[in-house]
């Protein structure tokens, strides 16, 4: 917001695009969760371009960016974040649908229905802000590997940077560009104060689930699991969903932890195992896996313990297959010693 | 009598009904109308935002039962923009 801002306020024309991976922590989760219904339910990436009075593109890569989480070349962060890649990979396809050198912008009056030919692209990095993508190191790879060159701007750290072509051609003034370097976001507060930005969304980082080693480690148990790295869409977004435990490697649980959460596990009846108390109020769960009788039971065991039959004797759990057959298990729900800590996945 | 299409992008969260609306949207003529149902709250707010941030018309908008399964189904009439 403040790097579009900044380039803006030089008279330059400045169109947004948002790609959309399938692991943005935005959307996603709070159209799911009950409890964030206080929060505004918006997306950060339109809501700013309405505010800078912008237009903006959202592209949906959830399908080309698999490669970048499966390969990445820089390999990953912390968790399975592979910021180096996913940055080259954004500015690259920004560059392929925008920028007239690149001779991929054939067709992009369709695709974006903009009215301008692009000449550079900006993002809002900060050298120094991001242990892995942000170093002073990786800013010349980000705009190789790209294939953007020298018509990458970071107006926030310019001044740190050798100038580019729209710094050289006079497009923008330097002078007018800022060196803010480190994780101190100080300098973008009083920035965005001094040009009368008052609100803003979340800064990059907290936006990905890959950056997240809960996430990250469910994304690992799901393919080891599996004996496969390939995923889906669905398997991204039940991943951000409820609490999973796996009892035992062919199986795991999903257990909704609200209403929200609920609600939205219910839309996949059609394609997983499903269970639910009958005897007492409590989360609907899905049953990820290859489950046989016995799992079925120790199942219903471990989904007793989070509904409001945790403490009777007996719950009564309903299973419900996508193939239309349903049994109801009576069972001691387990108490909180016998959940051993190793099922919880994510942990 | 001009174009009107539909998408039903009911059950997708965001940002999904918002790409979806703007692929549709993208193939359209101007002046032609699309109507678009989802069940996402967040399209409350995006929907609109993205027609205003690309010169849509938003004629309509309304909030309704969702006749199959429970919930609300948010509906929006958008009329492309002229040039």
């Amino acid at each position: 917001m403040l790097a579009a801002k900044v380039i803006m306020d030089q008279g330059v024309d400045v169109e947004g695009v948002n790609f959309f991976t399938g692991f943005c922590v935005e959307g996603h989760t709070h159209a799911i969760r009950e409890k964030q219904r206080t929060r505004p339910k918006r997306n950060n990436a339109l809501w700013v371009a309405e505010q800078l009075g912008i237009k903006l593109h959202i592209v949906d890569v959830i399908e080309e960016y698999k490669d970048v989480l499966l390969n990445p070349k820089h390999g990953y962060g912390a968790n399975m974040n592979p910021c180096l890649d996913c940055k080259v990979f954004m500015v690259k396809k920004a560059a392929s649908l925008l920028l007239s050198r690149t001779g991929g912008r054939e067709g992009a009056e369709n695709i974006f229905m903009t009215d301008h030919d692009f000449d550079f692209i900006i993002t809002g990095e900060v050298i120094g802000q991001r242990p892995k993508s942000q170093r002073k190191a990786t800013m010349p790879i980000i705009a190789s590997e790209s294939g953007a060159d020298d018509r990458l701007l970071r107006p926030l750290c310019a001044k740190l940077l050798p100038p580019t072509l729209p710094e050289r051609e006079g497009w923008v003034d330097r002078e007018a560009l800022f060196d803010f370097s480190g994780r101190n976001r100080k300098p973008q507060i009083a920035l965005a104060q001094s040009l009368g930005i008052e609100d803003w969304a979340q800064p990059a980082g907290g936006c990905c689930f890959l950056t997240d080693a809960q996430y990250s480690n469910k994304l690992v148990d799901l393919w080891k699991a599996r004996g496969s790295r390939e995923y889906e869409l669905d398997d991204v977004m039940l991943l951000k969903v409820g609490r999973h435990i796996r009892p035992a490697p062919n199986f795991k649980l999903i257990i909704g932890r609200e209403l929200g959460e609920n609600r939205y596990l219910e839309g996949y009846r059609n394609t997983y195992t499903a269970m639910y108390a009958t005897s007492h109020n409590g989360p609907l769960c899905l049953i990820d896996g290859d489950p046989g009788q016995e799992d079925l039971e120790l199942a219903a065991r471990i989904l007793g313990r989070y509904g409001q039959g945790r403490a009777a004797e007996s719950v009564t759990i309903r299973v419900d297959t996508p193939a239309g057959d349903s049994q109801e298990l009576t069972v001691v729900p387990m108490t909180v010693d016998q959940i051993e800590e190793s099922w919880n996945v994510g942990a | 009598m001009s174009e009107l299409e539909s998408l039903d992008a009911r059950g997708l969260l965001c940002p999904l009904p918002v790409i979806r609306t703007q692929d549709k949207v993208r193939r359209m003529s101007t002046g032609a109308t699309l109507e678009v149902k989802a069940t996402d709250a967040g399209t409350l707010q995006d929907i609109p935002s993205w027609c205003r941030v690309h010169g849509h018309t938003l004629v309509a908008s309304e909030t309704v039962e969702n006749e199959s399964g429970g919930g609300l189904v948010y509906r929006f009439r958008i009329q492309v923009r002229g040039d």
